[in-house]
């Protein structure tokens, strides 16, 4: 395929796409005297209707999306995304409402905002939620806030967060932006929290150890019991990475096993689509402790009408403008209620059922270092493959040749070229053969032909790229003098 | 409804090779206590068609159909060609993760590659990154990144940055030891810079203003800045309403640092207030301290131009807690749709409608104005919001207008004690001059009672 040029590349004066109506008013030119004024923007775009067009539909196709194919990517939880989701999210009622509009010109939108809410509770065990959290990190950073501000609120905000090796990078990050010291705490050999690792760092310093369960191995943390008990008689907090939540509906809830505060993804668990990085939606549940915390505004119900509440002197603020990103949370509403309790408990047992799947039919092929009992996800590593001379990133690469998006990568970092499959509840068996059959062609090319992988991919619109030049000489805009 | 692909066959099949007979033989390592031993309380699955119904029920709820806003503050009403829904609904957009893969990922990065070149056309800056979260963690993130590079603790911010901005400020630097001082505003509607020179010291890491501001008016960003450089402080510009940008000089040409701000305004519906676009933009010599995703170009294996996420160790995935920011999942989508906008309107179409957006605030605030219990509250120019300051109060106005159909401008009161009877009205190319004529008549009307 032909290289499609930046849409820059393309323009021409006097092409036009658009045009405005005739100006119904008077053209007061002298204002622009009294304001800096410019005369153009220096080379932006002109082109007409058809290469807009032709220009997107192109790029488009040189994509991979959950609409073509398989797209196993652990931890991200890429399944099917309902497209009546899309439908009711775009109704006019929701789309042209603006967020200042007076309550009785929003009833609607706040309920579902309220409904919402107490269907994730139900879903979670937790005793409030806020929606408001842009995605997942975000999500974090309230979550830790909130904890940091109850604890102030005793007199003593801490020191120290303590987050398992095997977690998100973001987990660390959202604890340092909150202002606390981060500690790693040790995977033991069956790939869990070494719960006594963890009883000899705890201390009244500690504010909270965030945990994601089922980890980023796909493994249940069994010890979770003790885990809790342990952070919880030191005063601290358990913070749940809820990236996971997928494996879990409708079989446990985080509020049951001693969570005090969790964050989901509605573009992972509740399948709202990720859009090639966002937007998503980071609610954030919490026990009644903490929910004197929260955001504002809370939504509140009285006789059937919403209100907002300002009204939260121990609030710790906005995290963003307005309530959240409102749409993401329509199309997770519109999940959730066609799914229903049964539908939701189905996704659980059948994502899970899938990993395990693969995973079956995979071991010995590829290995696997923990040999642990795993739930929605599996993380196999290149090390058999690594005597041909095969990385993790070869077999990643291969697997575009063979219409399939690799798994995550070299995540999590416990796992040396760690390849890190998370197929959903959505595929199909047969989808789920043509992925391992594909893996193990890949583990035989290894031996028998390596090269065909260290040269993969062989078919895409481009072939591997240069990260390490474009790092070392960033060109991170269009400019005239490139040509 | 079910979105399940295997039949009872399949999951036999399944089980078999697995060396099990029951799914629930998968979830052993969840301990006993803590197992649901019933179904969770949820209302019954529904139907394609009853979802359907029941959320049209729930929209229909929200009672803004038919009615002519006034409403900005943040938040815009503007016209969406059609080819922007058109593009921006291919499955090949809105169903792929991050491109952590570039080689099937080139039309999302390349996407990036071009809204970050029309942000930088737009701002005036050397460099922008792959969208925030909205307007308001962006002026957050802006402060924290000033704070890292000036490695200094006080931040000056503009009473006339919009109100939830300084909010989500404070939320997000509480726990930092950084102190925020505000800014007041004098007669024009543009921020005090005899104040802001005096409040001004070395240990001023940067002063954070909004243009055009909260109120609608356009503020002297080289004056602002020439201050803050004085003291070596960072000028921190916040756009909440970048089509301004078609035709005020960008930031960048008069002395800002950083250009942060909401890209709602190009092609994102209002939508109760999200998904919207946070942009940000800097001098090239600030890349190191950058928060968020960057798309680098590159060449690939045969030679051929490419995109890639690059600069990646200013994030969290390799940083951790390091990191420049904690972001990772951003807006993608609603950035597609922003460079479809952008590229749609083009050079003129831009100007145009930027141009339409203030020749029909300037036609409106005059027009209201002449109404008697009406006036003008700030001399400074505008773009395409005004302040408009009444003889009673303004809540009451407010619901006379709703009675016509009308929803009036933001009420300031509630943010600005001083502001009394005064609310911030928004014209833009979709209001013809009959409507404003209409809202004109329609105040006199009411003001005369």
């Amino acid at each position: 395929m032909i290289r499609e040029p930046l849409i820059f590349e393309i323009t021409d004066p006097g092409k036009k796409a658009f045009s405005m109506p005739e100006l119904d008013v008077p053209e007061r030119k002298d204002l622009l005297k009294d304001i800096p004024s410019r005369e153009e923007i220096k080379d932006f775009p002109q082109v007409s209707e058809i290469e807009i067009v032709r220009h997107f539909t192109r790029l488009s196709k040189t994509n991979y999306c959950i609409d073509e194919g398989f797209y196993p990517l652990g931890s991200c939880t890429m399944k099917y995304n309902p497209k009546v989701n899309e439908k009711v999210a775009a109704l006019d009622g929701f789309t042209s409402s603006h967020p200042y509009a007076a309550l009785d010109v929003n009833q609607g939108n706040l309920e579902v905002l309220k409904t919402t809410e107490k269907l994730l509770q139900q879903i979670t065990g937790m005793d409030a939620f806020t929606l408001q959290p842009s995605a997942g990190a975000q999500g974090e950073l309230v979550g830790m806030m909130l904890i940091r501000a109850c604890l102030e609120d005793r007199g003593d905000p801490r020191k120290i967060v303590l987050i398992p090796d095997s977690a998100h990078g973001t987990n660390p990050s959202s604890a340092h932006t909150c202002g606390y010291q981060v500690q790693e705490v040790k995977s033991n050999e069956s790939g869990t929290i070494d719960v006594d690792d963890l009883a000899k760092v705890i201390s009244e310093d500690v504010a909270a150890v965030m945990i994601t369960n089922p980890n980023t191995l796909g493994i249940f943390e069994n010890d979770i019991n003790k885990i809790t008990e342990i952070v919880h008689a030191k005063g601290g907090f358990v913070y749940m990475d809820g990236a996971n939540m997928n494996a879990l509906l409708g079989i446990c809830r985080p509020g049951d096993m001693g969570a005090d505060v969790i964050h989901l993804n509605l573009h992972k668990t509740f399948s709202t689509p990720h859009g090639g990085g966002g937007p998503g939606s980071g609610p954030v549940g919490v026990k009644k402790n903490l929910e004197p915390f929260l955001p504002v505004p809370l939504i509140e119900q009285n006789e059937g009408i919403y209100s907002f509440n300002y009204e939260r002197p121990k609030s710790i603020g906005r995290v963003r403008a307005f309530y959240g990103n409102f749409l993401v949370i329509v199309k997770a509403l519109a999940y959730i209620l066609s799914l229903g309790a049964e539908g939701l408990k189905e996704v659980s047992e059948i994502a899970v059922l899938n990993a395990n799947y693969i995973r079956k039919k995979l071991e010995g092929i590829y290995h696997l270092k923990y040999s642990t009992p795993a739930l929605h996800e599996c993380v196999f590593s290149d090390k058999f493959q690594k005597k041909y001379g095969v990385q993790n990133l070869d077999i990643a690469k291969r697997l575009i040749d063979l219409d399939m998006h690799p798994p995550t990568m070299s995540f999590p970092l416990i796992v040396h070229g760690a390849l890190m499959i998370e197929p959903t509840e959505t595929e199909s068996k047969r989808d789920l053969d043509l992925f391992t059959d594909a893996m193990q062609q890949i583990a035989e090319e290894a031996r028998e032909d390596p090269e065909i992988l260290k040269l993969a991919p062989h078919k895409s619109y481009v072939r591997r790229l240069d990260e390490t030049f474009a790092a070392r000489n960033p060109i991170l805009r269009w400019q005239l003098t490139q040509e | 409804m079910s979105y399940i692909s295997l039949s009872d066959k399949d999951k036999k099949e399944m089980l078999d090779k697995i060396g099990i007979s029951t799914v629930d033989e998968l979830f052993t390592s969840v301990p006993e206590n803590i197992k649901l031993k019933k179904l969770l309380d949820v209302p019954a699955a529904l139907s394609e068609p009853e979802l359907v119904d029941k959320l049209k029920e729930i929209a229909k709820k929200n009672k803004n159909a038919g009615l002519l806003s006034f409403l900005g503050a943040g938040a815009y009403q503007h016209y969406i060609p059609v080819v922007v829904d058109y593009l921006s609904s291919r499955g090949e957009f809105v169903t792929p993760y991050t491109p952590y893969q570039p080689e099937v990922s080139q039309g999302t990065l390349q996407v990036i590659f071009e809204f970050q070149t029309l942000i930088c056309q737009l701002t005036g800056m050397d460099i922008a990154n792959a969208s925030l979260y909205d307007g308001a963690s962006g002026a957050a993130e802006a402060v924290l990144m000033a704070n890292r590079l000036t490695r200094k603790e006080k931040i000056l911010v503009a009473s006339t940055l919009h109100p939830q901005y300084r909010q989500v400020i404070q939320t997000y630097t509480r726990n930092l030891g950084l102190s925020i001082e505000e800014i007041d505003f004098v007669n024009s509607g543009k921020i005090d810079t005899e104040q802001l020179a005096k409040k001004i010291g070395e240990e001023t890491a940067a002063v954070v203003c909004q243009s055009p501001n909260f109120f609608g008016i356009v503020e002297d960003i080289k004056t602002i800045s020439d201050i803050a450089h004085k003291k070596n402080a960072l000028s921190v510009c916040v756009v909440a309403e970048p089509l301004s940008l078609g035709i005020l000089e960008p930031p960048g040409k008069l002395g800002a640092d950083i250009v942060t701000g909401e890209a709602q305004t190009f092609g994102m519906p209002l939508s109760f207030g999200g998904p919207y676009l946070g942009f940000m933009a800097c001098s090239e010599k600030y890349l190191r301290q950058f928060p968020g995703r960057i798309a680098g170009q590159t060449k690939d294996v045969d030679g051929k131009q490419g995109y890639v996420l690059t600069l990646s160790t200013r994030e969290q995935h390799i940083r951790r807690e390091r990191a420049t920011s904690n972001i990772c999942t951003n807006q993608a989508l609603c950035l597609l749709r922003a460079t479809i906008f952008l590229e749609t309107l083009g050079k003129c179409g831009l100007r145009d409608m930027a141009a339409h957006n203030l020749y029909k605030a300037d036609y409106a605030r005059q027009k209201i104005s002449e109404v008697k219990g009406v006036e003008a509250r700030f001399s400074g120019t505008s773009f395409n919001e005004f302040v408009l300051s009444f003889n009673r109060p303004w809540v009451e106005i407010e619901s006379s207008l709703r009675e016509k159909l009308i929803i009036g401008g933001y009420d300031l009161q509630k943010d600005y004690p001083g502001l009394k009877n005064c609310a911030l009205f928004c014209v833009t190319e979709i209001h013809k001059k009959e409507d404003i004529d209409k809202l004109a008549k329609i105040l006199d009307e009411i003001l005369r009672q």
